[in-house]
């Protein structure tokens, strides 16, 4: 009886593990294909139209191309850590989507299923230490690669993320002073029931937006990458598919942190002035994560959006947003959310 | 110091003021300039599939022209090869035989008539020399291979479609000068 319940509990959650994988694989195999439309749009191009109707085959033709392109390993490169590097990268891409909840519960075969991975109730705090784990994929490759150009990028990458991950964190605390909670799932629920997070904490939203930009490694903050100074930072010797899962990793990790701020800020699965409880549970369930997609690709368009108007940092100027203007203001707006929490509930 | 030119302009070195050091809201400008671009015209022309209208005096690849009845107008005189400035033309004449009436207008013909298209200048004086109207330049362009070689178009290549046998693609290589050669009748 037992073995039963746990079989049907495994296969529950293999199940959604198997489809959140593909399915932010798929969104972040078409997030490079909406990247070159909206390049093209926005710079009045065409973007790619050949392969497929409208181009939508582009990124299968990419990823043919990838895959089959001769591989190259540099001769004095460290072997074991040149190929652990991509891995990671991709790894701890993909690791962070098990605590985000894509939507409420659905009932099938009369069981209630959640549509989320693992709600742990330290889930933001898990999404932070993956994320910050995930620089070491850059951080190994670029060492691994023995050329001075990746080793730049990958220095880069790791003071960058240092800097932009205390900043993130402080204003990530003021939020959790009002949520009272790590969890994503609880902070959905509260979300739904009162006021979206974003309208009580806008600064700490800006600031966590900011340094959401400068963790993905884009633009204005793509210093690690920085083609045209770097040719190519941490991935300058990579090739083949190696070179795919660093440039499928940075896609997987906007669509992740659009995900996340989705679920912090903008209410997760909640759909404004909207009663989910009046309706089906899994009509409700679709419609919430009909309303989840839709905020990530918003999120995502604005990565975009942002990617083709500013142009990038100088390194001093990133150090200075980052070190003296952000990490303050983190730490203000900190000290006014507790001040505020704590004024309200004498 | 006096200036050079009236067209100087000084620059403000002022420093920048708060919201100017702030760069949001230059940020936020950017944005809205480049979001403006999602509503305008895209320049572009899908190649292939749609080509740019060239004016009717473009000088794309030459075409041997035959009359009305499909007989070849050129008679090897050889004026066309004379004009060329970039020695492009080559020809051997051959003397038109009983019975060969239907192919050839004259009783002179070119029996090989080669055209190095990666010596061509696409002048046009060709089509300025010739006095039987036999060569003009098409608003075809680009031809691409892989072999040099394939560049020497020979007679087969040159000559336009047989407006009997085939009166599409005949219209269809005759092209602007279609047009033209209306207007001309006219006046």
């Amino acid at each position: 009886m037992f073995l039963a319940i746990d079989l049907a509990f495994i296969i529950e959650k293999l199940v959604l593990i198997i489809i959140v994988v593909m399915g932010s694989l798929l969104i972040a195999m078409y997030a490079t294909y909406a990247e070159r439309k909206v390049a093209a749009v926005l710079q009045d191009r065409s973007g790619p139209n050949r392969a497929g109707p409208f181009g939508l085959l582009q990124p299968v033709a990419d990823g043919m191309k990838l895959f089959f392109k001769e591989e190259i390993i540099p001769a004095f490169s460290s072997r074991f850590l040149f190929i652990l590097g991509p891995g990671l990268a991709m790894i701890t891409a993909i690791m962070t989507s098990a605590v985000i909840p894509w939507g409420n519960t659905v009932e099938f075969f009369g069981r209630t299923i959640s549509l989320q991975i693992a709600d742990v109730n330290i889930g933001i705090l898990y999404i932070f230490g993956v994320v910050s784990m995930g620089v070491y994929g850059i951080m190994i490759g670029a060492w691994a690669s023995n050329n001075k150009y990746a080793l730049i990028g990958g220095l880069r990458a790791a003071s960058q993320i240092i800097s932009y991950e205390l900043a993130m964190g402080i204003s990530l605390i003021a939020l959790l002073f009002l949520t009272g909670t790590l969890s994503l799932k609880e902070m959905v629920v509260q979300q739904q029931e009162g006021l979206w997070n974003v309208v009580k904490q806008p600064l700490g939203f800006f600031i966590f937006l900011i340094c959401a930009f400068a963790e993905c490694n884009r633009t204005p903050f793509d210093l690690p990458e920085a083609e045209s100074e770097l040719i190519g930072g941490y991935h300058t010797e990579y090739s083949s598919m190696k070179l795919g899962f660093y440039l499928f990793a940075e896609y997987i990790n906007m669509f992740i942190s659009s995900a996340v701020m989705a679920t912090l800020f903008f209410g997760g699965y909640d759909v404004p002035f909207l009663d989910e409880s009046t309706l089906a549970p899994n009509i409700a369930a679709l419609i919430g994560i009909a309303a989840l997609m839709f905020k990530i690709v918003c999120f995502i368009f604005l990565f975009m959006w942002v990617r083709w108007t500013v142009p990038r940092f100088r390194y001093d100027q990133l150090m200075h947003l980052g070190w003296r203007i952000l990490i303050p203001l983190a730490l203000f707006n900190m000290l006014l959310t507790g001040a505020v929490v704590l004024y309200f509930n004498k | 110091m006096q200036a050079l030119t009236n067209r100087v302009k000084t620059v403000s070195r002022k420093p920048m003021n708060f919201l100017e050091r702030l760069y949001i809201p230059a940020i936020i400008q950017g944005m809205i300039i480049t979001f403006s671009h999602i509503f305008k015209k895209n320049p572009t022309i899908s190649y292939p599939e749609q080509t740019r209208p060239f004016s009717p005096v473009f000088r794309g690849l030459q075409i041997l022209n035959r009359d009305e009845e499909g007989r070849e107008n050129c008679t090897a005189c050889g004026l066309c090869a004379v004009a060329c400035p970039a020695e492009a033309i080559t020809m051997e004449a051959a003397e038109r035989q009983p019975g060969e009436e239907h192919l050839y207008r004259e009783e002179k013909y070119a029996a090989r008539y080669e055209i190095n298209m990666l010596r061509c200048i696409f002048c046009g004086l060709c089509e300025e020399a010739c006095p039987k109207d036999a060569i003009y330049l098409s608003e075809t362009f680009t031809p691409a291979d892989y072999q040099r070689k394939k560049f020497i178009y020979n007679k087969q290549e040159l000559l336009i479609p047989h407006p009997k046998e085939d009166p599409e693609a005949y219209k269809k290589a005759l092209g602007n000068r279609a047009k033209q050669q209306d207007s001309d009748t006219k006046n």
